[in-house]
């Protein structure tokens, strides 16, 4: 039912663009000017259809569960429901709907099958319903903007008028979910301080969550300081990005001012197909090949190295973080005029010395975007760390020793057993919310600094 | 005015700074300069004309070796400074750049302060010794470039942020500031307005009393203003080298002529 809406919906507005192109273009061929061109005529007749009859389809299709849900479960006999917690009435409720969908578990209450009767009933009329209504409101649509065609309608503006009224839409759903994600994060680490001290947590050294979270596990005592998580994060950025920072940039300089044409074109898709590895491979190159590698070097020169170290995970999300900072770079680099370049030239620069006291200094800003870019995803990388790096969390700065980061604490509280109301669950939104302020903080700084040290070229 | 046209032709002789023998010039399969010979004097201004296209900009590129930077370009032919071949295997480009300083079309100071345009060259070729040795250089290059007195007092402030026509005179400080020899201008009043062109124009024949000047101009009326000698490309060809005065009152060539009169072009 839903899918013939849709289609019929499709249909209304393929049928709305070419009723109004070609009333339009009646009008032309009797000789008048019209002053917009016809397909304006039809876009505007279709995209009068499309959003608003999609918009009502949305809401409805999101808010009919809810309204179905409450009326069959109003509808029940009386005396069932006494009694019942909300977790209680959430089960009766799936029961019922299994029962409609005709997953018939042993032998259910006889109201219970006549609620899930009444409940099909209810699907089948809302979809009914919802049918009418698009056919409905898209022929009166269509009827309303095939009398708006005429000689000096402005259809051009009322598409433009539309179409920049859906880009405003689209760049407010990213805002809107961001704040979303950042009232759910701050909500539940609300409830994280409320059973564990924020000072414990902020400043604690001591990293123990893997507490009880029923009455008859025999777990530790908990302790949640995240100060040896964020120092693992932080060891393994910097790890990372000793890395990938020079690399990086030295080849996107390359590549830019020095490679041959020829060889530029072999190395920058193969250096952009990093980019593409999943990230999960990159996480078994870690601890299939790197890590062994550095272990055993290790050992042959006398150190003692752990079996997943900092340095294998860090190294390896380096080269994973090497093309973002080398394709930006190049494009900021790319992005100086010629001018400058030749200006440097002309006054006998060395194309070392144009890189280094021109270029370099111009592209500032999108190089040091790249590098930006490449942090974020550094500290929020999550798999090569949760194969490659360890899960003890230790305060150490020493790449040799295994450490665990933010993201791999956070993927192991909320894997197994959880309990929302379990500071061990809870403590999974207090680091995501540190993570968040840590890259937030980063970013701003970041851009301070561009702005104080960027050579604007115009 | 035939009393001047000897001194100039004894200077020709005597005194030519730059000399191309048989220069041809091919961007891949295209040729751009065709077996050009001429003459450069030291201490005048000569201008290239000629129509868009005809290859005067690419041959004013030779004279530095700018056309280098260009991986499909090749030059053949001869060119000598002060007697000495510019494309032999011995002479730096990044030397000869400093020698043959270069003014571009578009105003293009790097988005540094006004006192690190002017001080780049001397940098990067370590002319000065001392900061106050360098604080001279730099503004004795401002006053050369006719600019000193409207930049003295913010030297420190971005030269993108001055206007056109002064960003054109801190371009020409900037090339001063090297020392150079010669001075090769690619259009450089093309994008200024009317006032701006004519203080860049004062300044090219003040220029003239220390540098071999050569400006490559689509304006016939700022060839006859600021140049002594003129030479006419014509696809690629050198269709006709003398004195301004002659190329512009009795040329030689028809191209010429029909060029000056506003037939081709």
């Amino acid at each position: 039912m839903t899918t013939l809406a849709f289609l019929l919906l499709i249909v209304a507005t393929i049928f709305g663009y070419f009723l109004n192109r070609i009333a339009a273009r009646s009008i032309w061929n009797r000789g008048e000017r019209l002053h917009s061109l016809t397909s304006y005529h039809g876009l505007f007749s279709a995209l009068m259809v499309l959003v608003p009859v999609l918009t009502i389809m949305l809401f409805w299709l999101a808010l009919e569960g809810r309204i179905l849900d409450s009326l069959t479960m109003s509808g029940l006999p009386d005396g069932v429901l006494d009694g019942q917690g909300t977790g209680g009435l959430q089960l009766i409720l799936a029961e019922i709907k299994s029962v409609s969908r005709g997953q018939i578990f042993g032998t259910p209450e006889d109201w219970k099958i006549a609620a899930a009767d009444r409940y099909i009933a209810l699907t089948r009329t809302s979809n009914m319903l919802m049918l009418i209504v698009v056919a409905v409101l898209s022929v009166a649509i269509i009827a309303f903007a095939r009398s708006r065609v005429r000689v000096d309608f402005r259809a051009r503006q009322g598409v433009e008028r539309i179409v920049s009224g859906l880009m405003i839409f689209c760049s407010v759903v990213a805002i809107f979910t961001t704040l979303g994600i950042i009232f759910s994060l701050t909500f539940e680490t609300y409830r994280f301080f409320e059973k564990v001290p924020v000072w414990d947590f902020l400043f604690g050294v001591n990293w123990e969550p893997q507490i009880p979270i029923r009455a008859d596990q025999i777990a530790a005592e908990g302790a949640f300081g995240w100060l040896p998580v964020i120092l693992g994060t932080i060891v393994i950025t910097v790890v990372a990005l000793v890395v990938a920072v020079p690399v990086g940039l030295f080849s996107a300089i390359y590549l830019n001012e020095f490679a041959p044409p020829k060889v530029r074109l072999v190395i920058k898709p193969v250096l952009e197909l990093l980019a593409g590895v999943p990230t999960v491979v990159y996480g078994f190159f870690a601890i299939l090949v790197v890590a062994p590698a550095i272990r055993s070097f290790g050992q042959s020169i006398g150190l003692d190295v752990a079996p997943n170290t900092a340095l294998a995970a860090g190294g390896v999300m380096g080269i994973m973080l090497i093309p973002f900072i080398s394709s930006f770079a190049d494009d900021a680099l790319s992005a100086v005029p010629q001018a400058l370049r030749d200006g440097a030239l002309g006054l006998g620069a060395t194309r070392g010395e144009m890189m280094t006291t021109v270029l370099f200094p111009a592209a500032l800003p999108g190089i040091v975007g790249g590098v930006l870019l490449a942090v974020s995803r550094a500290i929020g990388e999550t798999m090569i760390v949760v194969m490659a790096a360890g899960l003890i969390a230790r305060m150490t700065i020493n790449p040799l020793e295994s450490v665990t980061t933010v993201t791999v604490q956070i993927v192991t509280l909320l894997i197994g057993d959880t309990a929302f109301d379990n500071p061990k669950t809870l403590a999974a939104f207090a680091l995501g919310m540190m993570l968040f302020l840590v890259t937030l903080i980063i970013n701003i700084f970041a851009l301070r600094i561009v702005r104080k040290y960027r050579e604007a070229y115009d | 005015m035939n009393d001047m046209r000897k001194v100039e032709r004894d200077l020709k002789v005597n005194d030519a700074k730059i000399t191309a023998r048989n220069v041809d010039v091919r961007y891949g399969e295209t040729h751009a300069i065709k077996d050009v010979s001429i003459d450069i004097p030291d201490r005048t201004v000569t201008s290239f004309i000629g129509p868009s296209g005809c290859g005067k900009s690419t041959f004013l590129r030779c004279l530095n070796r700018m056309n280098d930077t260009i991986d499909i370009c090749r030059v053949t032919g001869k060119i000598t400074i002060d007697g000495k071949d510019i494309n032999e295997r011995s002479v730096d480009p990044v030397q000869l750049r400093a020698q043959v300083g270069m003014v571009f079309q578009k105003p293009n100071p790097f988005p540094k302060s006004i006192y690190d345009n002017i001080a780049y060259g001397p940098r990067i070729h370590g002319l000065a010794r001392s900061k106050t040795d360098m604080d001279e250089i730099v503004e004795r290059a401002l006053r050369r470039g006719a600019i000193w007195n409207e930049v003295k007092d913010r030297l420190h402030a971005p030269g993108t942020g001055l206007s056109g026509g002064q960003q054109q005179r801190l371009c020409i400080a900037r090339a001063i500031a090297t020392e150079p020899e010669v001075l090769l201008m690619d259009e450089p009043c093309s994008a200024l307005d009317p006032i701006a062109t004519a203080q860049v124009e004062e300044l090219i024949d003040e220029l003239r009393q220390d540098y071999s000047v050569v400006i490559v101009t689509h304006s016939m009326q700022q060839a006859a203003r600021v140049s002594q000698k003129t030479a006419f490309f014509h696809l690629g060809d050198l269709v006709e080298f003398g004195e301004t005065e002659k190329i512009f009152t009795n040329p030689s060539d028809p191209r010429t002529e029909s060029y000056i009169t506003g037939r081709i072009g």
